[in-house]
């Protein structure tokens, strides 16, 4: 697969290893030794997180138990924005640089993205139900963060729909650079509106307003939540690599191995 | 200029584009946006009128009856400033509280009784084990916690 763009890549990415690493051949095997590392911390966040969030942090003094849905439901709507946002990030890159590995992030990253985004919305639900008296509501939060899943599904179908892997990821492109617009509207919603979603126990600019060690397990299990989401996107790019490559020489002198 | 460099300008000019349109259009529907109604809002008549919407405020303390019919309970939402009493035939939420946040959703009657076909509790961001809660509540009422 020579033509003019990998020519140019290559080019540029001369002795610079921000670019070499930027060559699907150079990456696969790179990606293949991070994950068992990022695997491992995955595993130690989650068990800390899910001890300290189960065993060791205290009742709530208003919701009682129901509240330590907050450790699953946080994590997973962190991670949900913030992952679109990297999307959004590689496939400005691979707009604008013409690099392929950029769109194969983009693509390997949705369907965790999506995940997340699930998994606030539904423990939101389970949540809700005790403490508010519905599962869903209208409100700007709820709605923005259900416009969030059906950006990241109509990604993933988007790019899915095109043979051409490199038309489909500038399609996708464009379309998780159009959506990224709807991050800060659904992080600023409970400010900017009144909602029935509460306003952020925990954000860069005050103090957490929980105890130390529900803020604790909150943190852990986002860490791990972030480690996860780093693993299997590496798993998957791999394998989208291997899938796009193969037919370059290097494929398929790996062979059975791969 | 490099095409890289020119396909950059788009995407920043594109994003900046949408970005203000979407700024645009929010400010524009920035009514129809708004989950509830605080009883203020009301009282200036901004609420619709013969027309189902939300109120939210915090139920005042002291203001929770029920009625003699059993199934019927009352209340007043204020925000301090204005006070609507509220009744709704139902069962509250478990958070429901007197001095915290609810939303209800209903008519406001002639009478100026605001009738809800349902009530939300609306809970605040704030987390804490039982026993931090009631130092808290000591302390504002000026008793220091017993060592």
């Amino acid at each position: 697969m020579t033509n003019a763009y990998t020519l140019a890549a290559h080019a540029d990415g001369r002795g610079n290893p921000m670019f070499r690493f930027a060559a699907p051949q150079a990456f696969f095997p790179l990606a293949g030794k991070m994950i068992p590392w990022f695997a491992m911390l995955a595993a130690v966040f989650a068990a800390a997180g899910l001890y300290v969030s189960f065993f060791v942090a205290p009742t709530d003094f208003q919701q009682g138990e129901s509240y330590r849905v907050i450790f699953i439901h946080v994590a997973a709507a962190w991670m949900s924005m913030f992952l679109y946002v990297v999307m959004a990030i590689w496939a400005a890159i691979g707009l604008v640089l013409n690099t392929r590995l950029s769109g194969m992030m983009a693509s390997a990253i949705a369907p965790t993205g999506a995940m997340f985004t699930f998994v606030a919305l539904w423990t939101g639900a389970l949540w809700g139900k005790p403490t508010w008296g519905t599962w869903w509501v209208w409100d700007a939060r709820l709605t923005s963060e259900l416009i969030l899943l059906f950006l990241y599904l109509g990604f993933i179908a988007l790019t899915t729909a095109i043979d051409d892997p490199r038309r489909a990821d500038r399609a996708g492109a464009v379309l998780a650079i159009v959506g990224v617009i709807n991050v800060p509207i659904i992080y600023f919603s409970v400010k900017w509106w009144n909602t029935l979603h509460q306003g952020a126990s925990v954000s860069l600019t005050k103090a957490p307003s929980m105890a130390a060690t529900m803020f604790a397990g909150m943190i852990l299990v986002a860490l791990a939540a972030w480690m996860y989401s780093i693993v299997t996107a590496l798993w998957r790019v791999r394998s989208i690599i291997l899938e796009r490559e193969r037919n370059a020489l290097w494929v398929r002198e790996r062979g059975g191995e791969a | 200029m490099k095409p890289r460099n020119r396909r950059l300008a788009l995407v920043v000019a594109g994003v900046a584009a949408l970005g203000i349109t979407a700024a645009l259009v929010l400010n524009a529907f920035q009514s129809n946006l708004v989950f509830f109604f605080s009883p203020s809002q009301v009282a200036a008549n901004e609420a619709p009128v013969n027309k189902t919407f939300r109120i939210g405020g915090m139920v005042e303390s002291g203001s929770l009856k029920r009625l003699p019919d059993g199934v019927t309970v009352q209340f007043v939402v204020t925000d301090t400033a204005k006070h609507i009493p509220v009744q709704y035939k139902g069962i509250l939420p478990d958070l429901f509280r007197e001095g915290k946040g609810v939303i209800a959703q209903g008519r406001l009657e002639s009478d100026g009784m605001f009738r809800a076909q349902e009530v939300l509790a609306k809970h605040d961001e704030n987390y804490m084990p039982p026993e931090a809660a009631d130092a808290i509540a000591k302390a504002q009422k000026g008793e220091l916690p017993k060592k």
